[in-house]
């Protein structure tokens, strides 16, 4: 009786005893303080941007965002950089999404689990991790020739095509390993229950395993899009046009897909290699458009997926 | 007294290895026709790596390697002019955990018979299906809702259903209950002795009760441990249900139905 009550008395007392909690403090405001870091230099960069990028809003607004490609800064602006970006991403969208989702399902499903098909998936993520001015390097032997070879001697090659081509293939291993991820989190048990009543191979994958790993093959693929989109240092090798661009009007789609061409990133190096004005507000202002352009597209881009994705 | 039907299965001298583990060693038995078939052992002892020879579920493990005979109303299974396709349409199978497709109740029937090109209308289908498998009045006015928003033992009997729908002569149950609480097991049994009617079923079970409770014939199979610790599974006994648990002819079986061994 005695020793039995003692015993519960131990029992209470160490559930009383709070241990002390100052390393968990410590760590929880070293994680705290981590956090305001990241926010805070978002919070001046964006600031510092947007400060700079106001007057030019403010004088000319939507002559901005219409103006041409010049060093001039009184008419500076940014429109052939917008259409230049979207066709490149659009050129990604067709080029890329297909033929890395392709890949991946043939490496996820088919393929069989050799050394060779190890390698080739090791090899796919060392792509992922190449430098984007390789790639540059690539475009520049590959695109742009075969682009001239298409055109004949009238230009040089250097057109959004060869641009889109380029960046198709600078996200291609990223387009691979998310759309792969996707497709391996797919339960195995699904696969078996559909083949277990009958349906080939085939029939699984293209009615039971793409709708389940449809929503991470789209956040993955939406993801490369802005890699597309704020890529710069590779279309400069490849021959986009820094210095003064304008489309003459009325020319056919062909010729403005094989002509001269400019994206948003390439613009903005542009403008703030110029002292004054264009450096300290046309790039600003070329800046936010970036951002609001590359938000827009990403929030279609999640909107057109949350529609597809039918949860269950 | 059990009354033989005719023969669904037959097989003889089977072996299977993965790579070259030897899984199971030289089994040989025959399942009838319109009987319930039940598989009993330990873990390990290669019961459902037989099962998956019936309709050739091992084919999915590449390192697998079937050797022997496995004839289905005497066709050898694993003889190369063998569809497994068409196999998996005869042979229906329900695995241990419910796993239904993250899809609706209806396309979840429905998807069987639509891909073997079922001709008729897949409505009438889906219903005479879920109504074989128990579960109509349960479902009938959720056929469009997500298959995941029914109970575990509402999912098991659409995996049933779904696992009828291409009218399959067989019916494989993977421990079909043990993810299951004992109502929802029971439903399960009371379901294995309707369908009785119509398919052979072969199921594999931890639960020597179950086995006792639903089957015709029982085969007790174990496991040997080699040297170098390698296992290999065979099949002790294979005899009518009643005798297996009342006078089984071998001490092992004994041992294993009365708890001195598993």
């Amino acid at each position: 009786m005695n020793a039995g009550s003692s015993a519960a008395e131990a029992v209470a007392n160490s559930l009383r005893r709070r241990r002390s909690g100052v390393g968990g403090l410590i760590f929880e405001v070293g994680l705290v303080v981590s956090l305001l870091a990241a926010l805070g230099i978002l919070a001046t960069l964006l600031a510092e941007v947007i400060q700079g990028a106001v007057p030019v809003f403010q004088d000319r607004g939507w002559g901005f965002i219409r103006g041409p490609l010049t060093l001039s800064s009184d008419t500076a602006g940014v429109w052939l950089g917008i259409v230049g970006s979207l066709t490149i991403a659009a050129l990604v969208a067709l080029l890329a999404f297909p033929i890395g989702i392709g890949a991946a399902i043939y490496l996820e499903e088919y393929a069989a689990d050799t050394r060779f098909t190890r390698f080739v998936t090791t090899n796919i993520r060392n792509l992922a991790g190449v430098p984007s001015i390789v790639y540059g390097l690539l475009g520049l032997a590959v695109f742009v020739r075969l682009v001239d070879g298409i055109d004949g001697a009238q230009r040089n090659g250097r057109s959004v095509v060869a641009a889109g081509l380029t960046m198709a293939v600078l996200v291609l291993p990223i387009v691979i390993i998310t759309a792969s991820e996707a497709i391996r989190a797919v339960p195995g048990t699904i696969r078996e229950a559909g083949l277990a009543v009958g349906a080939t191979r085939w029939e699984v994958i293209r009615h039971h395993v793409l709708p389940a790993a449809a929503p991470g093959v789209l956040t993955g693929t939406i993801l490369t899009l802005s890699r597309a989109f704020g890529e710069s240092a590779p279309l400069l090798l490849i021959g986009v046009t820094t210095g003064l661009l304008t489309i003459p009007k009325g020319i056919g789609i062909l010729d403005r897909l094989l002509g001269g061409y400019t994206a948003l990133p390439v613009q903005v190096f542009t403008y703030a290699r110029q002292p004054g004005d264009l450096q300290d507000h046309v790039a600003p202002a070329a800046i936010v458009v970036l951002l609001v352009v590359l938000l827009g597209v990403n929030a279609i881009a999640i909107v057109l997926r949350n529609r597809w994705e039918q949860r269950w | 007294m059990v009354t033989d039907q005719g023969t669904v299965f037959s097989v003889r001298n089977l072996n299977v290895y993965y790579r070259d583990f030897h899984a199971v060693s030289d089994v040989s038995f025959d399942v009838a026709k319109s009987e319930i078939t039940a598989f009993i052992g330990p873990s390990g002892c290669g019961k459902t790596t037989v099962l998956r020879c019936f309709n050739r579920m091992n084919d999915l493990i590449s390192t697998a390697r079937v050797e022997g005979e496995v004839r289905f109303h005497g066709v050898d299974l694993y003889s190369p002019e063998v569809d497994p396709v068409e196999v998996r349409r005869r042979v229906g199978m329900v695995f241990q955990k419910p796993n239904p497709f993250p899809k609706s109740v209806y396309e979840n029937v429905a998807f069987g018979p639509k891909v073997a090109g079922h001709q008729g209308k897949l409505e009438d289908l889906v219903e005479e299906m879920l109504t074989k498998a128990a579960l109509w009045d349960e479902v009938k006015d959720k056929l469009d809702q997500s298959a995941y928003a029914l109970s575990g033992g509402q999912q098991q009997r659409l995996c049933i259903a779904r696992a009828i729908a291409t009218s399959p002569d067989v019916l494989l149950m993977d421990e079909p209950c043990a993810s299951l609480d004992p109502i929802a097991t029971l439903r399960i049994e009371e379901l294995m002795f309707n369908l009785k009617q119509d398919y052979t079923i072969i199921i594999v079970t931890h639960n020597m009760q179950q086995a006792a409770r639903v089957s015709d014939r029982t085969g007790f199979f174990t496991v040997d441990v080699q040297e170098a610790g390698k296992r290999t599974g065979r099949l002790v006994e294979f005899d009518e249900t009643g005798r297996i648990f009342t006078n089984p002819s071998r001490p092992e079986t004994e041992d294993y139905i009365t708890g001195r061994f598993g």
